[in-house]
């Protein structure tokens, strides 16, 4: 296991602007994090330091165990799809993992089938639809197993009925024992998908707690208003 | 203008003859540019993508110096050589002065920095894109960038037209190196330089529309092909 995952006084800056304030926090295997917060909160520079795509200003991410960077994988909010087939995406990172080539195209028939995207394996990548794209990158990141599944934004730039098909692949995933690691503005999909709540605000942690708790009775002003902004009804 | 109508018809007439030097003359012409472009196609693409992706020192001066050469003049280029390849030059043992060679030699030098400051550009491009993803994946820099100029090979057609259009075009460094010796190195813009200031302006003008012919045919067979397989991968 790579989990926990310990994050120590982490900091982000980049010109001078501080994107994360100096933030710790652990992360332990089991019930799936929603990160949530307004644009500009973090979220996403929060995930890639954790993933390892940004080093940290200062502080340290810690990960269990040795190997933890094969053992992970992220989704983007838009999936770079190389100009192949969908089936040879899956193989190439099968590839870049060092699965031997035997196993590969077992191996990524079964990620493409765990998406419903078998029927298309061998349709140009770039061709499918925007929904089918967003499958084919979590059927990338899913081939491998991963024990930790990083996922920024999966649905931003998807309509509602891809956006349904892409929640109930993430929650098989997570029910498959994945964690799930999700940053995510819209609300209804933290309440969907998480068990637990991260809330961001201008690159502080200002709240974590289980996701009905969170809803219901947020404890910080901040978390309070961003809810009501966005959920107005509530 | 009744001067180059006639010129013209005469160029026409000569084109139906299949006159057996004229042939001779566009093969050579063919032969050198081709090769020079291969040539350079195989040693600009890696040099692109390795400015590309890169990281070490003197690589913005590179990029700069790179981007200059694609102006070299011809006729210095064909000078360099000249003297490299002469036979009191260190080069002169080989006895490639005068001969196909040495011009396909001074050719690849002019489209060289043409297709690798091209290439730079474009799997630079590709590379702000691609950057996070493949790196979640794993792939070291090495591998991103035989990965990014495979998934750009459409583009990079455009560069590689772009230094056939160089080589076709040049005469300076042909010239030179080759000394447009009949039957053994004159090609089609030699000979249009050559016939042109002995007065024969419709063997010259002849050669300028097949010249202008065949890059025109070898442009639409690239693009043909480009348009088709982007058709088919997306």
């Amino acid at each position: 296991m790579i989990l926990p995952l310990k994050a120590h006084e982490l900091t982000f800056a980049v010109g001078g602007r501080t994107l994360i304030a100096p933030l710790s926090l652990e992360i332990a295997a089991g019930p799936s994090t929603v990160i949530v917060g307004a644009n500009g909160a973090g979220k996403s520079v929060l995930m890639r330091l954790m993933h390892g795509l940004l080093a940290p200003s200062s502080g340290t991410v810690v990960w269990t165990g040795d190997n933890a960077r094969r053992r992970q994988a992220m989704v983007f909010q838009r999936p770079v799809l190389l100009r192949r087939s969908a089936l040879a995406n899956v193989t190439y990172a099968l590839k870049l993992a060092r699965v031997p080539q035997a196993e590969r195209v077992g191996l990524a028939l079964e990620a493409l089938d765990s998406v419903g995207l078998a029927p298309l394996a061998n349709r140009p990548a770039r061709v499918l639809s925007g929904g089918e794209q967003q499958r084919l990158a979590l059927a990338r990141a899913w081939a491998l197993h991963p024990e930790v599944l990083f996922l920024d934004e999966p649905t931003a730039s998807l309509d509602p009925s891809s956006t349904r098909e892409i929640e109930r692949v993430i929650q098989a995933f997570d029910a498959a024992g994945t964690k799930i690691i999700m940053a995510t503005h819209n609300l209804g999909q933290a309440r969907r998908l998480g068990d637990e709540v991260l809330f961001l605000h201008q690159g502080r942690l200002v709240e974590r707690a289980p996701v009905e708790q969170f809803f219901s009775r947020p404890a910080s002003p901040e978390a309070s208003a961003f809810i009501k902004g966005e959920l107005p009804w509530v | 203008m009744e001067g180059l109508g006639q010129a013209l018809w005469s160029a026409l007439r000569l084109l139906a003859s299949g006159d057996p030097t004229l042939v001779r003359i566009v093969l050579l012409s063919l032969a050198v540019s081709l090769s020079a472009v291969l040539l350079a196609t195989l040693l600009g693409l890696p040099l692109g993508a390795a400015l590309a992706v890169g990281r070490f020192p003197g690589r913005r001066a590179m990029v700069v110096l790179l981007n200059a050469l694609m102006g070299l003049p011809p006729v210095v280029v064909g000078l360099v050589v000249y003297l490299l390849l002469s036979r009191a030059g260190p080069l002169g043992e080989l006895g490639l002065l005068f001969t196909p060679p040495a011009m396909v030699i001074a050719q690849t030098i002019l489209v060289l920095p043409i297709i690798a400051a091209l290439c730079r550009q474009a799997v630079e491009d590709a590379w702000a894109e691609y950057e996070e993803q493949l790196r979640s994946l794993g792939a070291s820099r090495f591998s991103a960038a035989l990965t990014l100029v495979w998934d750009i090979r459409f583009s990079l057609v455009t560069a590689v037209l772009a230094g056939l259009g160089r080589a076709s075009a040049e005469v300076g460094a042909v010239m030179i190196v080759g000394g447009n010796i009949d039957g053994v190195t004159r090609v089609m813009t030699t000979t249009i330089a050559l016939e042109t200031s002995k007065g024969d302006l419709p063997l010259a003008l002849a050669l300028g529309l097949l010249l202008i012919a065949l890059v025109i045919a070898l442009n639409a067979a690239a693009s043909y092909v480009k348009g088709a397989a982007q058709r088919r991968h997306g």
